[in-house]
This record gives C-alpha cells, sequence and structure tokens, in this order.
C-alpha cells in the first residue's frame, strides 16, 4: 500500500501543471450553453491544444495513437487539469471515451487510422446512439433494423437519449442485423455519419430546461457496410468493451470538482452563518468522508487497473453506485446551505447543478441495473429477472 | 503509487487469518460469547507469541517493527472472527506497559462517560478523559476497578463495568495522546471493515444456500440490491481506513471511522434481514457481529465527533 507518486510521475505532474498555467490563460471565453456551433469550436480548439503538447489519447495505445500512459498518469492528468480550471472533454466525450476506445479495440488497421486521428486532434466529433424508447435498461432489446443490399446496410429505427447530436460528424451506432437470433446475438456496432440522408435529429428538453441530448429518427439510412466494427452480430460483445471504458477512470475530474464544491459549500455556509447549524455542519463533513473515500477508491481502482494491465475493472459499478448517491447529497446539502429562498433561485450557484444532479442515478446504467451487475458479476448471486 | 496490498501485507494478512481460523473458529468464538466473552489469556499469549502486539515496536526493541497499513491488516482480520477483547488498546501500550508485547498484559479502554470493558484482570487502563490520555495501573486501578459496577452488557463478548467518575483516577499522562486517539480510531475502524465484509459474505452465501418460491432468495432483486449494497458500503470504508493507515492524517482517520462504522452497524442489520427470521435467532451469528459494531461505534471517536473533525477541516 503505497500512496506516494514515483520520481517519474510527479516530474509528468510537473510538466502539465507548467504546460496548462501556460495555456489556460489565452484560451477564449467560454461559449453560451446553447450555442451548439460555439461549443464545438470551443470544445475543439482545446482538444487541439491538448493533442499538440502530447497530451491527446494519453492513455491510448500507440498503435491507436495514443501515448501509452499508464493509469498513474492518466489519474494525475485528470486531477490536474480539473484542478487547474481546464475545459471539460466536452463534445469530444463519446469520440474519446466510447467510440474511440472501442475502434481502438475492435477495430482493423484501417478503421483506426481513419477514425482516431481526427478524434485525437480534435476535427470528428461522434455521439452515442445506444438506446431506443423501448430499449432502455434493456438494451439488447434494440431494434433499430439494418439490411444488408449490395455494400451498405439500409438503417431504419429511432434513438434516443444521444448527447452532443448536433455537433458530432459520426455516430456510433448499434442495430439489429439478425432478427431470428438471440438478442444479445443479433446486433452489429456502425459508424453512422449524421449527414447521411434519413437523418432527422429532435432536440429533448432536459427538465433542467436545456437540451444537452436528442431523439434521433433513421429513415433508410444508408450506411457503408466497411463502417461496421467487429463482426456481423458481434456488436453486443464490442459494445461492452465501449462500456467497460464507461465505467473505468471516467469520473475522477468529477470526484475533484465535487470535494471542491464542498470546500465552497463549507465557506458560504460559513459566511452566511448557516455553519453553527451543527445539523448542517456534520452533514458536510459526512459528505467530506464520502468524497474522500471516493478519491482513494479512485486510486485503489487506477492501482488495480496498473497492476492488471491497463483494463479497468467491474469495481467502476461499485463506485458509480456510491459516487452519484453521493453527489445528489451533495448538492441536497447545497440547497440547505443557500436556504429555501435561495434554492428556489436559479441564478444562484448550485441550483442547476441540483437539477442536472438528478441524472446521476440513470445515466451510464441506471442505480438498479448497476446493483445487478455488482451482485451477479462481483458477489456472484444467480442471474434472475 | 500502487495502493494495492504488497506480497509481503498479502502474506501477513494469510497468515493471521490462519491463526484465527486454527485457534478461533466458530465454535470457539460462539462458547466465548456464551461463557460472557472477556479475554483469553491463553490465546492473548499466543497473539504475543506471533508478533501481534509487538508488530509497530521497532526491531531494536524487540519488536517486528512494520507499521501501521499492516497493524490495519490484522485488525480487519481481528473483526472479521469476531475475537473479544482491548486488542487495539493493547497493541498502542506496547511500548508504555511491561509484558504487553509478549501477550503477558491486557490493557482495557476506558473513555470518559462510557462503560468500560473488559476491566477486570486488566493489567493497566489506557484513559481518554477530555484531552488528556494517560495509562492507570497499580493502585490506582485496583481502586478503580473496586469503586466500578458492572453492566449488563448489550454485547456478548464484552464485559461492561461503569466507573463513577474516571478523574478521580491518576496515572502516567501519555505525551503522544492525539496520535493514540487517531490511531486507536482507525484500529477500531479495521475491525468494523473486517466485520462489514464479514456480514456481506455471511449474507451472500444464506441468499445463494436458501430456497423460497423454488428458487435460491439471491435470484429476487429485493435481496441482491440488499446485497449489493452492503458492498458499496464496505469498499468505500476500506480505501478511507487502508489510506488513513498509509497517510495516519488525523482527518483521514475521521472518514474511515465514520464510514466504517457505518459500513459495519448497516451490513450487520442488512445481513440480519437476508436471514429473515434466523437471523433474529440467538443462534445466528450477526447479532453478535451487530452488537459489537454498535460497541466499537461508541469507542474513540464516535459518528458525531468525526463528523465535526472533518467539518472543521473544510472551507
Amino acid at each position: 500500500m503505497d500512496l506516494a507518486y514515483t520520481e517519474e510521475e510527479e516530474a509528468f505532474r510537473a510538466r502539465l501543471r507548467e504546460w496548462l498555467g501556460s495555456v489556460l490563460p489565452g484560451l477564449p471565453g467560454k461559449p453560451d450553453p446553447g450555442d451548439w456551433p460555439g461549443r464545438r469550436a470551443y470544445d475543439a480548439g482545446w482538444q487541439r491544444l491538448l493533442y499538440d503538447a502530447g497530451y491527446a489519447g494519453l492513455h491510448w495505445p500507440a498503435d491507436a495513437g495514443g501515448r501509452g500512459a499508464t493509469p498513474t498518469q492518466h489519474l494525475i492528468f485528470l486531477e490536474e487539469t480539473e484542478r487547474a480550471g481546464a475545459p471539460y472533454v466536452g463534445a469530444n466525450f463519446v469520440g474519446l471515451l466510447h467510440a474511440g476506445p472501442t475502434i481502438a479495440a475492435e477495430g482493423t488497421a484501417g478503421q483506426r487510422a481513419r477514425w482516431l486521428p481526427p478524434v485525437l486532434r480534435g476535427e470528428e466529433m461522434w455521439c452515442q446512439g445506444f438506446s431506443e424508447p423501448d430499449a432502455g435498461s434493456d438494451l439488447a432489446s434494440l431494434r433499430t433494423r439494418a439490411v444488408r443490399d449490395g455494400d451498405d446496410y439500409v438503417v431504419s429505427g429511432q434513438k434516443i437519449w444521444t448527447s452532443h447530436a448536433e455537433v458530432a460528424d459520426w455516430c456510433e451506432l448499434l442495430v439489429r442485423t439478425d432478427a431470428q437470433a438471440p438478442k444479445h446475438r443479433g446486433i452489429s456496432w456502425l459508424a453512422m455519419r449524421m449527414d447521411a440522408p434519413g437523418v432527422t435529429v429532435r432536440p429533448l428538453r432536459t427538465l433542467a430546461g436545456s437540451t444537452e441530448f436528442v431523439e434521433m429518427f433513421l429513415d433508410e439510412v444508408r450506411v457503408p457496410v466497411s463502417h461496421r466494427v467487429g463482426a456481423e452480430n458481434d456488436g453486443w460483445r464490442v459494445t461492452m468493451v465501449t462500456l467497460s471504458f464507461e465505467r473505468g477512470t471516467a469520473f475522477v475530474g468529477e470526484v475533484v470538482a465535487c470535494r471542491r464544491t464542498l470546500d465552497a459549500l463549507a465557506a458560504e455556509a460559513r459566511r452566511n452563518g448557516r455553519w453553527d447549524d451543527a445539523v448542517l455542519r456534520r452533514r458536510l463533513g459526512r459528505l467530506s468522508a464520502e468524497f474522500r473515500a471516493l478519491w482513494r477508491l479512485t486510486q485503489w481502482n487506477v492501482s488495480e487497473a496498473q497492476a492488471s494491465g491497463g483494463v479497468p475493472g467491474i469495481g467502476g459499478s461499485v463506485f458509480k453506485l456510491r459516487y452519484s448517491h453521493v453527489r445528489q447529497e451533495l448538492y441536497e446539502a447545497a440547497a440547505e446551505v443557500l436556504g429555501a429562498g435561495d434554492a428556489l433561485d436559479l441564478d444562484r450557484e448550485w441550483v442547476l447543478d441540483r437539477l442536472s444532479s438528478l441524472s446521476y442515478t440513470i445515466a451510464a446504467g441506471t442505480s438498479q441495473i448497476q446493483r445487478n451487475i455488482v451482485a451477479e458479476r462481483i458477489l456472484g448471486l444467480p442471474k434472475g429477472r | 503509487m500502487d495502493f494495492q496490498l504488497s506480497q509481503d501485507q498479502r502474506a501477513l494478512r494469510a497468515g493471521i487469518r490462519g491463526l484465527l481460523a486454527g485457534r478461533f473458529d466458530r465454535d470457539r468464538m460462539r462458547a466465548a460469547h456464551e461463557r460472557g466473552g472477556g479475554v483469553d489469556r491463553a490465546l492473548w499469549r499466543e497473539l504475543g507469541a506471533a508478533g501481534f502486539f509487538a508488530l509497530r515496536l521497532p526491531e531494536a526493541a524487540g519488536g517486528v517493527g512494520l507499521g501501521l497499513p499492516e497493524s490495519v491488516l490484522l485488525f480487519e482480520e481481528v473483526g472479521r472472527a469476531l475475537l473479544p477483547g482491548p486488542l487495539a488498546a493493547t497493541q498502542l501500550a506496547a511500548g508504555a506497559v511491561k509484558g504487553v508485547a509478549e501477550g503477558e498484559a491486557v490493557v482495557a479502554l476506558a473513555e470518559a462517560g462510557r462503560p468500560v470493558g473488559h476491566l477486570e484482570g486488566a493489567d493497566a487502563l489506557l484513559v481518554l478523559d477530555g484531552d488528556r490520555t494517560r495509562l492507570v495501573s497499580g493502585g490506582a486501578l485496583r481502586r478503580l476497578v473496586d469503586e466500578a459496577r458492572p453492566v449488563r452488557s448489550l454485547d456478548p463478548g464484552t464485559p461492561l463495568w461503569r466507573v463513577p467518575d474516571l478523574s478521580a483516577y491518576e496515572g502516567e499522562v501519555l505525551p503522544d495522546g492525539a496520535r493514540l486517539r487517531c490511531e486507536g480510531a482507525l484500529l477500531a475502524a479495521a475491525e468494523q471493515l473486517g466485520s462489514a465484509t464479514r456480514s456481506l459474505e455471511a449474507a451472500v452465501q444464506h441468499a445463494g444456500e436458501r430456497e423460497q418460491f423454488g428458487a435460491p432468495i439471491g435470484v429476487f432483486q429485493a435481496v441482491k440490491h440488499l446485497c449489493a449494497g452492503m458492498l458499496v458500503r464496505a469498499e468505500p470504508a476500506r480505501s478511507a481506513v487502508y489510506a488513513a493507515a498509509v497517510t495516519g492524517d488525523p482527518v483521514e482517520a475521521a472518514a474511515a471511522k465514520l464510514l466504517a462504522d457505518e459500513a459495519a452497524v448497516d451490513n450487520a442489520r442488512d445481513c440480519l434481514q437476508v436471514h429473515g427470521g434466523m437471523g433474529f435467532t440467538w443462534e445466528a451469528d450477526v447479532h453478535l457481529r451487530l452488537k459489537r459494531a454498535w460497541l466499537r461505534s461508541g469507542q474513540w471517536l464516535t459518528s458525531a465527533d468525526a463528523e465535526e473533525v472533518l467539518a472543521a477541516d473544510l472551507g
């Protein structure tokens, strides 16, 4: 058990800090959340800076254009960029964290060469077409059909909860290629151009009032067979590779941010007098224990991944269950700090965050599905319904 | 950074687990609790011979020369096995009380306002009284024992006595009281962690074996999700306990104690629930873990105090 970073790791951190200190002051102002072209340009610009400095695809393998960094270096990268207030991954999220790693792991050499460099350079953005109106937690029951016609698939169906679809060039799409096979064995993974004829996108408004995701209608969209990653009908396994990345180190930056928010809440409570309320004070103390533990659990998981050759374990489900719950608690405490009046004012800090946090126990696998995963795959309880 | 256990640490854990499995199996654990708990002096000496109490004394002083992380791994196993006795206070007093290192002496823990466990026969008493930490022994300890009154203990493994006024007994004031309290809280947290893990394992085993409606009850999500929740309590607590052992930081130790107390108590309760009617019987072991977890929650650092320590560090 050693929490000290090696000399090499500390040198990596020092170089990164120096670089962040030199580039962050020169960044343009953040675009308005509703300004999608502005958001794309901003996120692309940041990714290009990372690429030019050698930080893009840090932990990707070298044959995918990455730097082959260790999980610990990746952890340091995420920690330091968040600490320094660097831009979030934003519209590059799916490309860098879902589609890219899937192509890196399962794509042919030609597919890697075609799709990965533009992701790393911030030139092409991806979105994710997995969920459907009738295939949410039961993702494998998806019904969007792809029928072979010469060198193309002809794809028809409906997708939902697609983030960043407004700015994406590509969509990682799950389709049914064999309607007769058992549901997990008739799915294929396709890369679809978002400007292909037959793709219609309709924004969905969230309870926070913003349009962070869309529903997507596919009407006889032609996707070249060469844009399939993995074998036909092997898409479920290919997808699981993606989801295991989603549950790996994805929350490092968020935990750092939550700890900073908690400090800010304590400072505000001291300022406005609510700190004298022992119940609230102790509630903030308990949250501090939670986020400290989540940070240490992150280091534990990263060490485990490093020992196993870089593969994130299914321990990510344990992390996500606790984290998503505690982050909701954080904004409940924020409402207490603000007081009953200010907690109703959308222009006050943390009020919109409180609304956004309601998605954490739903997105990327609901807490109920995560508990099934933990119980069946980690604890070994019998599979059921 | 490598937060995982080293080979030596794994070997140490396997060693103590093996010793306890051989010397304190379930039958002996139940027998110890049926006779009202208390310290088994023969086992205490065996632990001493194995280096349990001298673990952190420097090798030059006849100790094993290991650190807080190794100590935490031992106490996790002690918590798993539900071994009774003031093990944390005794190990922490290894350099200060004669005979402790060899397993010949027992040092009980006394905290202001709470009953004292394992008082009868103790060779010394580690007293946490306000900000003062001191060792009471000899004539003062004999007077204290005379004036103490037995309590009908909630925990069958821990005989308890009530002492009217701890401040009335003088002793040797220890210079590093703050460190002792921090480490005592952490060792108790490690025991809680071991207990929480054992409750999880017992619940999962029962859920896989017990059949109702023609299937093991672990098939049902209502049961499955209780078990998953137990792991989600235990694993962050484990990271917090191990990290605090590495850093020795008092705020991290407070986080560890808070989360481990909660994991031990709530996992025992959920384990009891998974066992249904059997969980409510004397015969099931889970009530013994729950009662000990309640007892330990009140020792060294309570949840309320831990939350205040953590809050004071914010902002």
